[in-house]
């Protein structure tokens, strides 16, 4: 390894430990909820509390229980989503690509216009 | 050009190995279909022994035949990002003096992951999902470590000028 090399490495480490430190930080790690998000538009906002079975679309079907959300159901051709592990912290997602959807948990902090802006386009 | 021909055929069929073995290993960190990237092991060697036109066809006969074996459409798509922005920025990097192939391959694993993450951003038009940027930083640069070091073992023992003159 050459020393040009080793800091190309360094310098990688370095952004993700900042990237990881500016998400923590613009997260909010509190008063977690689930945002459904379909093309790109809010579809809803659930409390992770109560225990349900949400139905997206008609294309998926998302399950809050014991305040961890899986996908239980999709028509995808590739199934990922529903394999993907349940999620329960804020900046967690699960993502069908085919169908667009998007579930992420995002945090609450109590003032106002503190998280980041979930959504573009 | 015989030689070269047969040559890149058998890197190809190497490349197509390594991204079936890495279709069974799927990272389950949130966003879906993103992989870790040791098909680029490959487009290491070619970009070497040959330059950036060959590992672009080697890639490429790669994503094609296992995306139409084992994927869809999005598994293509993603994998034709995160190996074209790979191939660039190596071939970029390879320029610049000072750098050996572990820097080369090192940029290569993650401006992969980075381009994968960037696609499925785009395709659900969320860029919340930038949220495992560190985590596929990361995992790519351990990834371009390990084919460096595998890659810097394999040119060390055959010499590229070998291979251009038969
Ligand atoms: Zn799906």
């Amino acid at each position: 390894m050459k020393k040009k090399d080793f800091m190309l490495f360094l310098m990688i480490c370095i952004i993700a430990a900042a990237a990881f430190a500016a998400f923590r930080l613009l997260i909010p790690q509190e008063n977690e909820e689930l945002v459904i998000i379909v093309n790109g538009d809010i579809y809803g906002t659930y409390s992770l509390e109560e225990d349900c079975k949400i139905e997206i679309n008609g294309t998926n079907v998302c399950e809050i229980k014991n305040g961890a959300v899986s996908m239980t159901e999709a028509d995808c051709p590739d199934q990922l989503c529903v394999h993907q592990r349940e999620i329960a912290s804020a900046g967690d997602t699960i993502v069908c690509l085919p169908n667009r959807v998007v579930l992420q948990i995002s945090g609450n902090s109590e003032s106002e216009g503190n998280g980041i802006d979930a959504t573009a386009g | 050009m015989k030689r070269k021909t047969a040559y890149l055929g058998m890197m190809s069929a190497a490349a197509i190995l390594l991204g079936y073995i890495e279709s069974l290993l799927p990272l389950s960190i949130g966003v879906p279909g993103v992989k870790l990237g040791i098909s680029n092991l490959a487009a290491v060697f070619v970009l070497y022994y040959y330059g950036t036109k060959e590992a672009a066809l080697v890639s490429a006969v790669r994503i094609l035949v296992i995306g139409f074996m084992f994927g869809n459409l999005f598994s293509i798509l993603f994998s034709l990002a995160g190996a074209a922005l790979s191939l660039l920025v190596m071939a970029g990097v390879k320029r610049i003096r000072g750098f050996s192939v572990f820097g080369v391959s090192m940029a290569g694993g993650v401006s992969h992951n980075v381009g994968q993450l960037i696609v499925a951003a785009l395709v659900v038009e969320n860029f919340y999902l930038l949220y495992y940027l560190p985590v596929l930083l990361i995992s790519g640069l351990v990834c371009g470590c390990l084919i460096g070091i595998a890659s810097g073992a394999v040119i060390r023992r055959v010499r590229p000028e070998s291979l251009n003159n038969v």
